[in-house]
Order: structure tokens, then C-alpha cells, then sequence
């Protein structure tokens, strides 16, 4: 019996019309055909402006494809943010006015669940981001990598079982990405959830994923998948192995000459 | 840091100190203002008394009547305008010329509409508030990071829902300093309208007292309504200063 990818997008395009001019589009993404299995670790790379967050959009359901289907577990998504995702943005998503705690608690304020249990699981968020000692302090008062973690701590502490990531570790310095990274491969496991990532860094995907898309130039299409063959329990230390290079060689091959093109220098020498 | 609020002070008190001595030295005649110990013993006295605590709360009362009306249609219509990028094209040179209607002129009209009640005085306290409550929370609304927007969404919040718990939220700062503009704006219109056709109130009593000669009420009612109206604004300005230093703005 065939599992049911837990992902898929299957002829999927998407078009923007510019200035709501319907005559004046754009063909951003496409088409594209993925499948994400359950429990694995995709990350995707490409271009900048190829619409690797356009992509991550359509599966999370804030934007609809213009042409062919996204669905998560077999049921199309349509548009509606489907339950059991979660998603984790580039840029600052806590919410300023409310504590760290009240933060992480917002994600369940939807879930009908005892007290017992939202405390619980408020509690194990917190242990596992590293956030208990910040629990009644403000974003304000944390780091850019902290409160980047509060924000997955809000993801996680609904328990999705698909976690999609847009960039989370773009605006920190490298060691804390290196960090950060670590902590996802260990939510990763601990959690169980798929996760989609998308990022600008060839050596992050390298490090943290099973899978890598890589995205051409706009209209985003998958032009190469590079399975990493990490063993599931792994950590930043990967980046010293032999083949850790082999594979972001292989990502920059794939990926020079479409980079060339997104900023207009295709085909010439640099 | 507390040096500003010092100096503030000293001003403060060099002002009424300089009043006090040209009013004893007979510079200012009693008829013209008594010296400021004397407001302050009057106000106590007519507050105590009791006399006209019917006038102070029927002005107060519409004022906060008007500043609560002009809150809530101001934030709900600006949430509306947010969203409605035509409106907001429409309204906001309109929003911004405003205040140079003499909304009291339109007091007789609004005596045909509304009647002799204290109705037209709490419609000219709400609309003098109400534009400052909408370009301020339309000015924080502007100001709510698109990512939130987008968590609202992924947190399958419906508009309603992200109205009150993230994008009302995130623009508090700039909706309480329309609510502070709201207090003075509400007072200035209850107080004014009271002056021109009213058979009671703070404005009505000021203005009788005015026609008597009376000093010893007109000059405690004014520093009754100055009292009540800085009050109010430092009392939220100091919550706003509590909300923008939660957030690290200030």
C-alpha cells in the first residue's frame, strides 16, 4: 500500500497580475510538482525572487495557486489555512504586548483543550526553546534569536504536523544559525512533524535537510532535487563531513547559472 | 532624567507665585481675577458645599458620554477606512481639513435635529473628538507589521477576531493619543456648547458667573476643568509611556 505524500503540489503555477492590472501578469512559481513525505526534512533553495516564499504560501494556504492543486494529507487546501500547520516567518512575528508566555499560549487559543493540558504544553515549549527563564518578560526584552524562538515555541506548542519555515534565521549572525539550526533538528526529532524550509543558504539546507529543492530563476521550478542522506539523529557537527562540501557544490552548480539570471547576467563570467 | 519635570514645576510655580503677588499687590483687580490662593479655597469650598455638583456632573457626564462615543465610532470607523483603500482615498483630505469647520455653528441646526436636551451638546464633544480618534488609529493601523497579519491568518483568526487581538493591540500607543486628543476635544465641545445654549453645566455656570461678576465661582470652575482635563491626559499619557517602554520604543 502507497503512503499519501503528506505535501503535494501537483501542476502547480502561480501568476500575479501587476498594478491589478488582470491583462499585465507576472508568471512567478511554475509549474511545479512536489510531494513531501511524512516526517522528512525538505528544505529549498533558489534564486533570490524565484518564489521560494510564494511557494511556502501556497502550502500554507495564505495564498491560492493560479493553476493546479496543493493539498495537504489528500485534501486540497484551496486557500484555507488547513489545521496541523504551522508556519514560522523571516521576520519578528511575536506579538510585543504580550509576555513570552501569553505569546506561546496564543497558538492554543483555538484548541479545546483542558487548562491542564494548554499549561503542560506551554510548559514543554518553553523548556524546549530554551524560554523558561524569559517566560514573563517581553519581546522587547530579547534578542533577535530569542525571540525568534518564541515564535516556533508558539508554532510548536500546537503540536502541527507540518511545520513550515520561511527563512526563520535570516536576520541572525552565523553561530547563532548554526545554534538555531541544531535546535530545529532537534525538534525536528523529538516532534515528529514535517518540515518545509525555505532558504537563501546553501550550507543551512545542506546541513539541516534530508531533501533540497532547487528553485531556477523566476518562474520558480524545481530544476534538481539533492537527497543529503544525513542519518536522522544529526547536529550542526555535519558541516565537518566530507560530503557536506560535496553537497553544497553540487546545490551552487545547480544553482549558479540561475542565479546569474535573477540578476541579469546570464550566461557571462564573473 | 526627572530635571525636565523639575523645571516644569518651578515654571509652574514661578507663574501662579508671579499672579498671586500682582493680584495682592492690587496690579490685577479682584474684579479682573483673584489671586490664585483664593480660586483654590473657592473650589474646595464650592466643591464641600455642594452646590454646584449637579452643573459639574452634567458636564462631565456628557463629556464622557461624547469622549466614549467618539472612541468607539472613531476606532471602528477607521478599522472600516483601513480596509477600504477607496474610502480612505475619499476621506482623508477631508479628515485633514477638519478642523476647520466651526462645528459650533452648526448648533442651532443641531437644536432643530436633536432637540434642547443635552443630545446636541454630546453630538459637538463626540465630532470634535472623533477625527483625531480615526487619523490616530489609522496612523497605528498603518503601522501593524504585515507578518502579523499573516500569523493572525495562520492562526485561522477572521477579521474580527485579528481586529481585537492583534491589530488593535499592536496599534494601542497611537489609539490612546487619539484618546487623549478625544478627552480634550470632548470637553472643549461640551464646554463651549454649554456657553452658547444651555440651561445648565460647567460652560452655562462660568458664563453666568461671567455676567455677575462672580469670581469667586468662575475662576474655580476653570481650574476645575483644567484640573480634570490634565488629569485625564497624564493619566493616559502615562499608560501610553507604559505601553511604548513595554515594547522598547521609548
Amino acid at each position: 500500500m502507497t503512503q499519501i505524500a503528506q505535501v503535494s503540489l501537483r501542476q502547480v503555477d502561480k501568476m500575479f497580475s501587476r498594478g491589478g492590472n488582470p491583462a499585465d501578469t507576472v508568471h512567478a512559481l511554475g509549474p511545479i510538482d512536489l510531494e513531501l513525505r511524512h516526517g522528512e526534512f525538505f528544505a529549498v533553495v533558489g534564486p533570490s525572487g524565484c518564489g521560494k516564499s510564494t511557494l511556502l504560501e501556497l502550502v500554507a494556504g495564505l495564498s491560492t495557486a493560479t493553476r493546479g492543486e496543493v493539498a495537504f494529507e489528500g485534501k486540497p487546501i484551496e486557500g484555507r489555512i488547513p489545521d496541523g500547520v504551522g508556519v514560522v516567518f523571516q521576520e519578528d512575528a511575536s506579538f510585543p504586548w504580550l509576555s513570552v508566555r501569553d505569546n506561546i499560549a496564543f497558538g492554543l487559543r483555538r484548541m479545546k483543550l483542558p487548562p491542564e493540558e494548554k499549561a503542560k504544553r506551554i510548559e514543554k515549549a518553553l523548556a524546549m526553546m530554551g524560554l523558561v527563564p524569559f517566560a514573563e518578560s517581553y519581546p522587547s526584552q530579547l534578542s533577535g534569536g530569542m525571540r525568534q524562538r518564541v515564535c516556533i515555541a508558539r508554532t510548536l506548542v500546537t503540536e502541527p504536523r507540518l511545520i513550515l519555515l520561511d527563512e526563520p534565521f535570516g536576520a541572525l549572525d552565523q553561530q547563532t544559525r548554526l545554534l538555531m539550526g541544531d535546535e530545529v533538528l532537534n525538534l525536528w526529532r523529538k516532534t515528529g512533524a514535517t518540515v518545509f524550509l525555505i532558504t537563501h543558504a546553501l550550507d543551512e539546507a545542506a546541513m539541516l535537510a534530508d531533501r533540497i529543492g532547487v528553485m531556477s530563476a523566476r518562474p520558480g521550478r524545481l530544476i534538481d532535487i539533492v537527497e543529503t542522506g544525513w542519518p536522522r539523529d544529526r547536529d550542526s557537527r555535519i558541516v565537518q563531513e566530507e560530503s557536506f562540501g560535496a553537497i553544497t557544490a553540487r546545490l551552487w552548480r545547480s544553482l549558479r547559472e540561475e542565479s546569474m539570471k535573477s540578476i541579469g547576467k546570464a550566461g557571462t563570467t564573473i | 532624567m526627572r530635571s525636565p519635570l523639575l523645571w516644569r514645576l518651578l515654571v509652574l510655580a514661578g507663574f501662579i507665585g508671579l499672579l498671586e503677588a500682582l493680584c495682592l499687590g492690587g496690579v490685577i483687580k479682584p474684579l479682573t481675577m483673584q489671586p490664585p490662593h483664593k480660586i483654590v479655597t473657592d473650589l474646595v469650598k464650592m466643591l464641600s458645599s455642594g452646590s454646584l455638583n449637579g452643573a459639574i456632573a452634567k458636564t462631565l457626564g456628557n463629556a464622557l458620554i461624547a469622549f466614549i462615543i467618539a472612541m468607539i465610532l472613531g476606532v471602528t470607523s477607521a478599522i472600516i477606512i483601513h480596509r477600504l483603500r477607496r474610502v480612505r482615498d475619499t476621506l482623508e483630505p477631508l479628515f485633514a481639513t477638519y478642523y476647520a469647520i466651526p462645528v459650533f455653528a452648526f448648533y442651532p441646526l443641531l437644536i432643530i435635529l436633536l432637540g434642547l436636551g443635552d443630545a446636541p451638546q454630546i453630538f459637538i464633544g463626540a465630532m470634535l473628538g472623533i477625527v483625531a480618534v480615526i487619523v490616530n488609529t489609522l496612523n497605528g493601523l498603518d503601522r501593524v507589521p504585515n507578518v502579523l497579519l499573516k500569523t493572525a491568518r495562520v492562526n485561522q483568526m477572521g477579521p474580527v477576531e485579528t481586529a481585537l487581538r492583534v491589530t488593535l493591540p499592536c496599534a494601542s500607543p497611537y489609539i490612546l493619543t487619539g484618546a487623549k486628543l478625544a478627552v480634550a476635544y470632548s470637553l472643549i465641545g461640551i464646554i463651549g456648547a454649554e456657553f452658547i445654549m444651555s440651561s445648565g453645566g460647567m460652560g452655562y455656570e462660568i458664563s453666568f458667573a461671567y455676567n455677575n461678576f462672580d469670581n469667586a465661582t468662575m475662576y474655580p470652575l476653570i481650574l476645575l476643568i483644567l484640573v480634570v482635563s490634565i488629569t485625564i491626559n497624564m493619566a493616559i499619557a502615562r499608560w501610553e509611556k507604559a505601553l511604548m517602554a513595554k515594547r522598547g520604543l521609548r
